[in-house]
């Protein structure tokens, strides 16, 4: 016990110090707040976020950019690599390959996106159902999906397209009604959990409060998954376009999609490979946008499920 | 309580499980049918193709002139004596045969994608949990992403431009030789790579973090006793689920590989019945589609009840 | 080789009896948000076939105390800074992995707090029984399996050679812990450190666990290092108490010491904290008021500083020594407290005060 110079004034009792022992409290942040600062402190999401609305951009802008049409043929220019007057180049008849992917961009988004909200929609009020009634119904509705997802979407898509023939409008409802298994899944989970802390509620409130408090608890529960999930089907309806249309099931020629003009690219590939690339690089960096993106809201919405 | 139960539980289990698979599979062969049937213009009435007397045996074997349930319940007579019909297309040879000849590619095809898929994102996955934060874990992750974001055509032209075309070092297209295996097994397998090494990884992670694990430390297992036993044995518990989605992915993406490379497996026969009409071809082979991947799950759901004790209580 | 060895067995001329000397341990560990310092300056002794009970909140560093002992906190984020473990003469700090891989399991075992989980779901509770003893004992599959059962059997479950081809899924929540202590003693450790054995398990559960404890210590002759913040767990087990707060011990003594003449502030906040069933209705409970301080930022002094109500200028300023108090004949007893320094006013004890008021 070597005493190094303590003098009797140390021992002077000062007694508790409460308000020091509680210092570092953080600002308590709502479910959403925190969720958005964990995005944006995710420079992948973001990159990846931008990168998206980019895209969408110039598929709404791009093809008004040049002067040249995107079914415009000159067979003075057929097969050109990229220069500057076609910016991405001219396919075997002369088009413009810069306007052509745009154009087939606004197709595929635009078919991508409208699927997949019909999709959304579907799986959201078939998991609510299935979860909300539970028992019995919710049996027999889960396992209407699991013999459904016995065959892969793909195929399924394919024998509808067989049955409707191809083109825009039948694409986008065969994406449509396959697919929604996933979310219908995930909507159907949450509902079940969100049921029994209904009970809770019931037994500790009068009943007053219990529809907006269903409501606080409701969406935010519900709407972190759905976001995810929507964000996640996007790229697999935009894959699932590409792919028919690639084996020529899908848009039909004249019409760009991403897909078709992979197509037409890939029969120049050994002579003109710019062809294939320019479409083949646009969905790949598409879905790796939004798989990114789906990975990174999946970490701000749900660190529980972070890989 | 016998001592038996564990087997006899593992009976119980196996039986549901096929009775499940019998009755999906009649589900899918009916929606089938019934979709082709739906089809506006009843092509099996009227193509052209075929000549008179093989449409007269057609009319008796399927009933076409009967009412639509009655010629279900023909046709799946007919599918469950194995007999798929003839195809449109091909006259005088039968959906079964085309199908067996072309499945003896395919199934080659996509047994080696599989293997090679599973086999390398299994190891991959394990490495990368095991060196967490370094280069090769970044690696993985890296390759992951991109082998789930870029689509399997594009891999495939890819890497036939480069390596078959430009680098000579493989043939360009055609089936046969171990060669000629290499790229399409590659373009179809890698997507799985991909995906399997992430599962791995956080399967691995996961297990990794648990207290089993300490336990098995705390007894002065050896870190590699403990990695075998212990962390590998339960982290690859959720690839044997992931394998059935990884096989239907296979069967998908052999459609357009087998384009791509000219393989004559099923896939290509299939985009062709499509293009050509050929409805008892399309219906004959999504029912042998059906079949393979409703057995392969069966079969998953099987090895997953011996692997994982937990689950014969279901 | 033998540098290390000398270096190891400096320790020799302690007591015969002393089987566990931990000395001035310090862990920490390396996180986004800084160092946690989590254990920081811990020191005690255990003699062989003696059970410590070492007591404290959640955070207080007991547990990382006792994996430390084992060298089973995982190294990157975890750093041992400094500190001895002298096990029978061994510094086991200075140990690699593959050197402590033969004391785990053989001379130190450990069961943790959760049996659910503590458990491989997917190997045969026999199997995992056996591990160890191949391991430690060099037996064959049959022998082992033999002593496997043997255990099982000693840890009281009935039907041994069924439950050992059986799952962890097919028991209960006191059925595993049995099974955990079963593979903890399977290789008769001279210690077995026990990380709050009965805090997932029922009460009545909780009190046949701890009969079976002080039951196979007996027969086996172990050391205890009964980790715990359940003070009511630790009366009838334990021999001597050591009570932790914010990585440090600042009580130390025997069960009678610590409760019946307990000295530090902190421990008299927590037994006059402590519901009593055989006290008249309105003795007020006195919860100790405040919060732990943050490890990344331990104060300099005192942890307990700014909770305590004799809280001196001294006691903001330096970290207080451990002051050896009146203690009882059968040990030491000290407080890490400036009260108990020369200099320090005096100061009157709430607990004895309390029971001398009740007594009246």
């Amino acid at each position: 016990m070597a005493d190094m110079n303590l003098r009797k004034e140390d021992f002077e009792v000062v007694g508790k110090d409460l308000k020091s022992s509680e210092e570092i409290v953080r600002k308590s942040l709502t479910y959403w707040q925190d969720a958005w600062m964990r995005l944006k402190s995710n420079r992948v999401a973001l990159v990846a976020l931008s990168i998206i609305i980019l895209m969408v951009g110039m598929a709404v802008f791009a093809p008004m950019m040049t002067e040249y049409s995107y079914d415009e043929q000159n067979y003075d220019v057929i097969s050109q690599p990229p220069n500057s007057e076609h910016w991405f180049g001219t396919d075997e008849l002369g088009r413009d390959l810069f306007a052509r992917s745009w154009q087939g961009a606004r197709t595929s988004l635009f078919v991508a996106f409208v699927a997949t909200i019909i999709n959304v929609t579907i799986g959201v009020i078939y998991g609510g159902i299935s979860g909300y009634f539970g028992g019995k119904t919710d049996i027999v509705m889960m396992r209407i999906i699991e013999i459904i997802y016995s065959i892969p979407r793909l195929l399924w898509v394919i024998l509808l397209l067989v049955v409707m023939k191809p083109g825009i409008k039948p694409i986008i409802i065969a994406i449509a009604i396959t697919g929604w298994g996933g979310m219908a899944r995930v909507v159907r989970g949450q509902v079940l959990q969100l049921k029994q802390m209904e009970f809770v509620l019931a037994a500790k409130t009068l009943g007053a409060d219990t529809g907006r408090i269903l409501l606080k608890h409701l969406i935010p529960n519900t709407m972190g998954p759905i976001i995810i999930n929507l964000t996640f089907q996007v790229p697999s309806a935009v894959f699932t376009e590409a792919f028919l249309s690639y084996l020529g099931l899908g848009i039909p020629a004249p019409a760009a999609s991403w897909g078709s003009l992979a197509q037409s690219g890939t029969k120049m590939i050994l002579l003109y490979p710019h062809m294939l690339l320019f479409p083949a690089a646009l969905i790949s960096i598409f879905m790796l946008a939004f798989n990114l993106l789906g990975d990174g809201l999946r970490d701000a919405l749900d660190p529980r499920l972070r890989a | 309580m016998c001592k038996k139960s564990g087997g006899a539980l593992m009976l119980k289990y196996t039986v549901k499980r096929f009775g499940i698979a019998i009755f999906t599979l009649i589900i899918i062969i009916t929606i089938t049918f019934f979709l082709m049937h739906a089809i506006p213009g009843d092509p099996f009435q009227q193509s052209r193709r075929i000549p008179e007397e093989i449409l007269e045996n057609m009319k008796v074997k399927y009933g076409l002139d009967e009412p639509l349930i009655v010629q279900y319940f023909k046709y799946l007579g007919n599918v469950l004596r194995g007999d798929l019909g003839d195809s449109m297309y091909y006259r005088g040879r039968s959906v079964n045969t085309i199908l067996a000849d072309s499945f003896a590619v395919s199934g080659k095809l996509g047994l080696m994608s599989i293997t090679v898929g599973a086999g390398l994102g299994i190891f991959f996955g394990i490495v990368a949990a095991l060196n967490r934060n370094k280069f090769f874990d970044y690696f993985v992750i890296v390759l992951a992403v991109i082998g789930v974001s870029v689509p399997n055509f594009v891999f495939a032209t890819t890497f036939q431009y480069i390596f078959a075309s430009k680098l000579g070092w493989f043939p360009v297209s055609r089936w046969g030789t171990w060669q000629q295996a290499v790229l399409p097994v590659t373009a179809l397998g890698f997507a799985y790579i991909a995906y399997i090494a992430r599962m791995m990884r956080t399967s691995m992670l996961d297990v990794i973090n648990q207290d089993y694990i300490k336990t098995a430390k705390a007894k002065g297992l050896s870190g590699t006793q403990i990695l075998w036993k212990h962390t590998i044995r339960n982290a690859i518990l959720p690839i044997v689920t992931i394998l059935g989605v990884a096989v239907a992915g296979i069967v998908v993406g052999s459609l357009v590989i087998e384009n791509i490379f000219g393989i004559p497996g099923m896939g290509k026969y299939f985009v062709q019945s499509i293009k050509q009409n050929d409805y008892t071809m399309i219906m004959g082979t999504t029912i042998f589609y059906a079949i393979i991947l409703i057995a392969m799950m069966f079969l998953i759901d099987v090895v997953y009840g011996l692997v994982d004790p937990r689950i014969r209580l279901d | 080789m033998s540098e290390n060895k000398n270096e190891k067995l400096k320790n020799i001329t302690e007591k015969e009896d002393v089987l566990l000397n931990v000395k001035n341990l310090q862990v920490s560990f390396d996180t986004y948000g800084g160092e946690v310092k989590a254990v920081r300056g811990v020191n005690f002794k255990l003699d062989k076939g003696e059970t410590l009970a070492v007591v404290g909140e959640s955070g207080c560093g007991k547990s990382v105390t006792a994996q430390s002992i084992m060298q089973l906190i995982p190294m990157p984020p975890g750093r041992i800074k400094s500190g001895e473990v002298w096990l029978d003469g061994r510094d086991l700090l200075k140990y690699s992995d593959k050197e402590m891989e033969k004391v785990r399991g053989k001379e130190i075992s450990m069961i943790f707090q959760d049996p659910m989980t503590s458990l491989n779901p997917t190997m045969k509770v026999g199997k995992q029984i056996m591990e160890a003893l191949i391991k430690h004992q060099n037996m064959s599959k049959s022998e082992a399996k033999d002593k496997a059962v043997e255990m099982l059997k000693l840890v009281g479950l009935p039907n041994p050679e069924r439950r050992a081809e059986q799952y962890a899924h097919e028991y209960s929540g006191g059925m595993r812990q049995r099974a955990m202590i079963a593979i903890a003693l399977s290789c008769n450790p001279k210690l077995l450190i026990a990380d709050e054995p009965t805090t997932a398990l029922d009460v009545t559960i909780q009190a046949q666990i701890m009969d079976l404890m002080a039951d196979l210590q007996k027969k086996l002759d172990t050391a205890i290092i009964l980790i715990t913040h359940d003070l009511g767990v630790v009366a009838d087990v334990a021999k001597k108490i050591a009570v932790m707060y914010a990585g440090v011990i600042i009580e130390y003594g025997t069960y009678k010491d610590i409760f019946y003449n307990p000295k530090h502030p902190y421990t008299w906040g927590l037994l006059l904290s402590v519901p009593r069933l055989d006290v008249k209705k309105d003795l007020r409970l006195v919860p100790i008021e405040g919060t732990p301080p943050d490890l990344i930022a331990p104060p300099k002094g005192c942890p307990f500083a700014a909770r305590c109500e004799n809280a001196m200028k001294i006691c903001k300023e330096k970290m207080p020594e451990e002051i050896k108090v009146n203690g009882s004949e059968e040990g030491e007893h000290f407080a890490r407290c400036w009260l108990y320094h020369d200099l320090a006013p005096k100061v009157d004890n709430p607990v004895t005060k309390r029971r001398a008021k009740l007594n009246e």
